[in-house]
């Protein structure tokens, strides 16, 4: 498992690589520069612009630039100050030395804010967001799946598939505007657009009060993301349950008389479970990047308005941060996930 | 998979019937069940009726896509009224227009058919593009195997930790920025020419292609490595079949069932893909009208005037509805154990 786990780490960081060099690329491709303007500014001012952020020197120093404030860890007696070009996000006193890890650099686009402040602000609601529509994906797919195996065959279980195809085949950019349409609009019960949660967040990413003011915001946006994904994991509970159920270890059970209640929380439903925490990887790293499209129609100040934005205003050190933070998302969700899996199913061996 | 569908094909002509047979009426048992299949049916009957929709779209379609009436824009027809109460205070009736004309006079339900020609073009480009890529390179990759399967699944697994969603906006983003103004006569002026003409359809299948063909790659592969080692496959060999000849005689038609079926389950995810870029304005080039972009404009008076975003997504709904029934159908028809699975 230990080599299992190393060897991953080393794919994030092949990833990180080719992902960076790629979106730097592409980035700079793109004729013009951050500071492109209607009225053009004068030639001095670009100059000093252009030098404030070596945008001046050849590409390849600019890259090294970045990527080595980014992943190198920085150690220094001096502590963090509030310069916009020293604003790490990770920051650890270790005797008289600091060790500062991650500079982002600062945003070409909102003045006076980094990389990291973005992070900071807006991640957590993006994180809320996600996880909450994982969250609901768990609690309709499940109990959808089950029931519909359990009672195959039945109005239960075509009642239930057809939930599953109504999920799949509703994107957010559909079902989100109706919803707004029918609570915030028609009913007026909830507020059609924003999020409650500000900044100071709990842990970093949780919101400090759950109170209603919380919650009108954090009803619909959730379900929107997330009623897509219950569908998936309804259909594949339903598929892995109904497998697990014809097993002869199940057989046996019955056999010696277990109640059948037993049978199917102790014996059946523990292993049907096993294929749905797989696909639990690909689905939050899903979800993560699908609050793009969920923020974007319900107004939510995240990290996907940041981006989209950011790439419109040339705002490299947006773009860039953004992309490798979920790559490192992505790859560690994955990585979580088939750890648990080997937990889960000991049969699973991956040295 | 394969040998599943190899199986199937074996049991209806245990009557001895020739092996050129066992291929045709696999097909034909599929298509059967099909047909058996409502919901498929159904489906299939949408996107038939859409496909018409699209091409006979000047016929359908009382006026232009493009066509502005200003002293029109946000006019409804009186009986959306009974549909959406909230605008009865204020909204000026016109009965012109079946859903009500937008923002700039444009009648609604004209560019809702003519927006099925975006979207029915993406859900069938965007299966080829992916289905060409990947079919290729996995084939390459598991016929070969060893060190040239290796290094091809390697680069595969690399591409599968891009944040797809957000690479796909910033490819979009670099093909509108960089070919925005070429010089004329250049290959990248031709490009965006091409790209011009096709309302800026041609970036979005090029995004869509690069960022899909990873799945299909890696699913022929597998699919690939399953047949190659068959005894069909060893007899071609000894009678000296060439590697191409092997490929597309003999692995690729044993194979192609469950390509397709992923391809089929694919077409939503494609189409709800373009009409995101659409939302965000990255995709089709306004005035083209796609149902995402439709969306988007319409959200922002959806207070005022819901029937603005919510025809156009109800139309995408439909369509989605409709290719996914189809792509279940599909599935259960060419291996029934699956039913029900993903």
């Amino acid at each position: 498992m230990g080599r299992y786990i190393a060897r991953r780490l080393i794919y994030l960081f092949v990833v990180l690589f080719v992902v960076s060099v790629i979106t730097f690329g592409l980035m700079h491709a793109v004729p013009g520069g951050p500071f492109d303007r209607e009225k053009k500014l004068p030639k001095e001012i670009m100059e000093n612009l252009n030098k404030r952020y070596h945008l001046d020197e050849p590409l390849v120093m600019q890259y090294g630039r970045y990527m080595y404030d980014v992943m190198i860890p920085h150690f220094s007696i001096k502590a963090p100050t509030s310069s916009l070009l020293d604003d790490h996000l990770f920051n650890v006193k270790v005797g008289p030395i600091w060790i500062k890890w991650m500079n982002f650099g600062p945003s070409y686009s909102s003045r006076s804010r980094t990389v990291n402040d973005i992070f900071r602000d807006q991640l957590p609601i993006s994180m809320q967001l996600g996880l909450m529509a994982l969250f609901v994906a768990l609690v309709i797919g499940l109990p959808l799946g089950i029931l519909a195996a359990l009672k195959q065959n039945t109005i239960f279980d075509y009642l239930g598939m057809s939930v599953a195809i109504f999920g799949v085949s509703v994107p957010v950019i559909v079902l989100g505007p109706i919803l707004i349409y029918i609570f915030g609009v028609s009913l007026k019960l909830l507020p059609p657009t924003g999020w409650g949660a500000k900044p100071p967040y709990v842990l970093g990413f949780l919101p400090a009060k759950l109170d209603w003011n919380f919650w009108k915001y954090a009803i619909m946006p959730p379900i929107a993301l997330g009623l897509g994904s219950s569908a998936i994991i309804a259909r594949l509970t339903r598929a892995s349950l109904l497998q697990v159920i014809r097993e002869d270890y199940i057989r046996t059970a019955r056999a010696k008389g277990l109640q059948e209640r037993l049978v199917i929380t102790r014996h059946a439903l523990k292993n049907s479970l096993i294929p749905v925490v797989t696909i639990l990887g690909p689905m939050f790293a899903a979800l993560v990047t699908g609050t793009f499209v969920t923020e974007l129609t319900f107004g939510i100040p995240g990290m996907g308005k940041y981006f989209v934005t950011s790439i419109t205003n040339r705002d490299y050190p947006v773009i860039m941060g953004t992309i490798l933070l979920y790559v490192v998302f992505l790859v560690i969700a994955n990585l979580v996930v088939d750890i648990l899996y080997a937990y889960l199913d000991p049969r699973i061996r991956y040295d | 998979m394969a040998e599943q569908l190899q199986a199937l094909g074996r049991k209806t002509t245990a009557g001895g019937a020739p092996l050129t047979a066992t291929r045709e009426s696999l097909w034909k048992d599929a298509l059967r069940r099909l047909v058996r299949n409502r919901a498929a049916v159904v489906g299939g009957t949408i996107i038939v009726i859409l496909i018409l929709a699209a091409v006979f779209a000047p016929f359908i379609a009382p006026y232009t896509y493009d066509g502005q009436i200003l002293k029109d824009q946000n006019t409804v027809p009186q009986w959306i009224l009974n549909l959406f109460p909230v605008m009865k205070n204020y909204a000026k009736i016109n009965n012109n227009y079946l859903l009500g004309a937008d923002y700039v006079g444009r009648d609604l339900f004209s560019r809702i058919v003519y927006g099925a020609r975006v979207s029915l073009t993406v859900a069938f480009i965007g299966p080829i593009i992916s289905l060409i890529i990947g079919v290729i390179y996995g084939s390459i990759s598991g016929f070969f195997g060893g060190r040239v399967d290796n290094i091809m699944m390697r680069i595969v697994d690399v591409l599968y930790g891009f944040p797809t969603l957000l690479f796909i906006i910033l490819l979009l983003a670099f093909f509108r920025g960089t070919l925005a103004r070429p010089e004329p006569g250049t290959f990248s002026y031709s490009i965006s020419q091409l790209d011009a003409q096709m309302g800026g359809m041609l970036f979005i299948f090029i995004g869509i292609g690069l960022t899909a063909w990873e799945t299909m790659a890696r699913l022929t592969r597998g699919q690939v490595l399953s047949v190659r080692e068959k005894e069909f496959i060893e007899a071609a060999r000894t009678i000296g079949a060439s590697n191409l000849r092997i490929m597309f005689r003999h692995i690729l038609p044993n194979i192609i069932g469950p390509l397709v079926v992923a391809e089929t389950l694919a077409i939503p995810g494609y189409i709800s893909t373009e009409a995101f870029l659409s939302f965000i304005g990255l995709g089709v080039n306004p005035p083209t009208p796609s149902w995402g972009a439709m969306i988007s404009d319409g959200a922002q008076v959806i207070r005022t005037y819901p029937n603005q975003t919510i025809f156009p997504a109800l139309a995408l709904a439909i369509t989605m509805f409709a290719f996914n029934f189809l792509g279940d159908g599909l599935r259960d028809a060419l291996d029934p154990r699956l039913r029900g699975t993903q």
